[in-house]
This record gives C-alpha cells, sequence and structure tokens, in this order.
C-alpha cells in the first residue's frame, strides 16, 4: 500500500511526531511504500537542524534526516507554515524540503491513504 | 474525457474541531481548505465539537490582537466549496441552532456524518 503522512504536531512537545516516525518504520517493514512526509501546523518544526536536546533523548530532526536518506523519502514543509514557524533553507535538515500545499494535494489524492498524526 | 477527469476528483472532507481561537488549527485548517480548494477537488467541510464555534455569528477578535477570519467561511462558496455539514448534537450542546451561523450549512445527525466520512477519499482533520 502507498502510504502519504501528514505530521501536525511539533516534535517532543507531543507524542505524534514520535508515532508517525515510529508508524512509518513499521509500515516500511511490513513491505508498504511511504511516498512522503507533509508537515503542517507546528509540525514543521521537526526538520529544524537548530534542534540540539540533551545527549541522553532522541534528536528527532536528525533521525528525520536518517529516515529520510534510509529510504529516500521526501519529509516536505509547508511554506506558509514555516514562515510563521521560522523555517527555512538555511535551518532546514537534509532530506527535507519547503513546499506550497499543492505537494501536499498531490500527497492526499495519489496514495491509497493519507494518514494523519497531531491532535 | 469527462469520465477520466472525475477519475481523478477525489473527495476530500476537512474536519475542523476545534475552538476557533486560542489554537491555530482552525485558521491554518481554513487556509489547507482554500488552497486545496483551487486543485479542483471534491471538498466538504465538517464542523464538529467546539469546530461549531468557527461559523458562530458576531466574533469580536480585536480585544485578542488576533484577525478574525469568521468571514472567511462566507467567501469558501466563491472557491466552489458549497458543502458544509455541522454536527446536530455539537450544535445543540452549545445552545445554538443555524441561525446563529454566519453561512448556509446543512445540519446532520452523527450517523449521516458517519456515511459521508465512509464515503471519502481523504479526511483531513484539523
Amino acid at each position: 500500500m502507498n502510504i502519504g503522512i501528514l505530521l501536525k504536531e511539533g516534535p517532543y512537545n507531543h507524542q505524534a511526531s514520535d508515532t508517525a516516525y515510529n508508524f512509518a518504520e513499521a509500515a516500511i517493514k511490513r513491505g508498504h511504500t511511504i511516498d512522503a512526509v507533509f508537515l503542517y501546523n507546528d509540525g514543521v518544526l521537526n526538520v529544524s537542524k537548530l534542534m540540539d536536546p540533551p545527549q541522553d533523548d532522541r534528536n528527532i530532526s536528525t533521525r528525520w534526516m536518517a529516515f529520510s536518506q534510509k529510504y529516500n523519502v521526501k519529509i516536505f514543509a509547508c511554506v506558509v507554515a514555516s514562515k510563521r514557524r521560522s523555517i527555512n533553507d538555511e535551518v532546514l535538515i537534509n532530506g527535507g524540503v519547503i513546499t506550497g500545499l499543492g505537494t501536499f494535494t498531490d500527497i492526499a489524492t495519489r496514495n491509497d491513504r493519507l494518514v494523519t498524526f497531531g491532535d | 474525457m469527462d469520465f477520466v477527469q472525475d477519475m481523478n476528483i477525489k473527495k476530500i472532507m476537512h474536519v475542523l474541531r476545534q475552538a476557533p481561537h486560542g489554537t491555530i488549527y482552525t485558521y491554518e485548517g481554513l487556509e489547507m481548505i482554500l488552497i486545496m480548494a483551487t486543485y479542483d477537488q471534491d471538498i466538504s467541510v465538517v464542523f464538529i465539537g467546539d469546530g461549531v464555534y468557527a461559523l458562530k455569528k458576531g466574533q469580536e477578535t480585536s480585544a485578542i490582537g488576533i484577525k478574525g477570519f469568521a468571514k472567511t467561511f462566507m467567501a469558501l462558496d466563491g472557491y466552489d466549496v458549497e458543502k458544509l455539514y455541522v454536527d446536530q448534537l455539537s450544535l445543540e450542546e452549545r445552545g445554538l441552532t443555524e441561525d446563529d451561523l454566519v453561512v448556509a450549512v446543512e445540519v446532520l445527525n452523527s450517523e449521516e456524518i458517519g456515511c459521508l466520512m465512509k464515503d471519502q477519499d481523504v479526511i483531513i482533520q484539523h
């Protein structure tokens, strides 16, 4: 099955970011395809390379970057939501792409499922 | 040719469930609806729970320092977003009726909304 992911919550503050990641990994292991991850609302903060948590904690943006490289999945961030939250090309992890909601419309409509993570 | 075109149009339902102010979910949800509407999809919007407050007449947001956007829901018609549904129980629980809302909507019960959801290709909750 081809799956698009919509992640609407920021890292650390909310479980959604971790759940989306765990879901994506598990789906791929089961033989499904993750077409893309799209970040909206505070979700755009997931791709900031300025993230610097304590060493004994997971680094969520680095984890998304590794995920993106390992499976060749783009992590898209909505441009309007990004601008509100100080996310631009300069702070973006590798594999992160700032784009418009047209990209999200494509992701939502071309896959078998869109799976949303957030409140 | 028309048939092929129809096959590419997906049914997308946006579910607004949160109060219009206090978080950005409803406002960014509305931004998403407006953009998606320009991509020729079959879009509907359903208001459930505190989401029904987004349509309430007489919102005055100047005191909280943000731009009100209730009027933008009135403009959805111009973007060919004409399917607006409101959950009956959510209205009743909040002491509201259709007359309290800024736009004409179709009030449905939970079962009817459930049937509509089942019929969608994509559901996005905000």
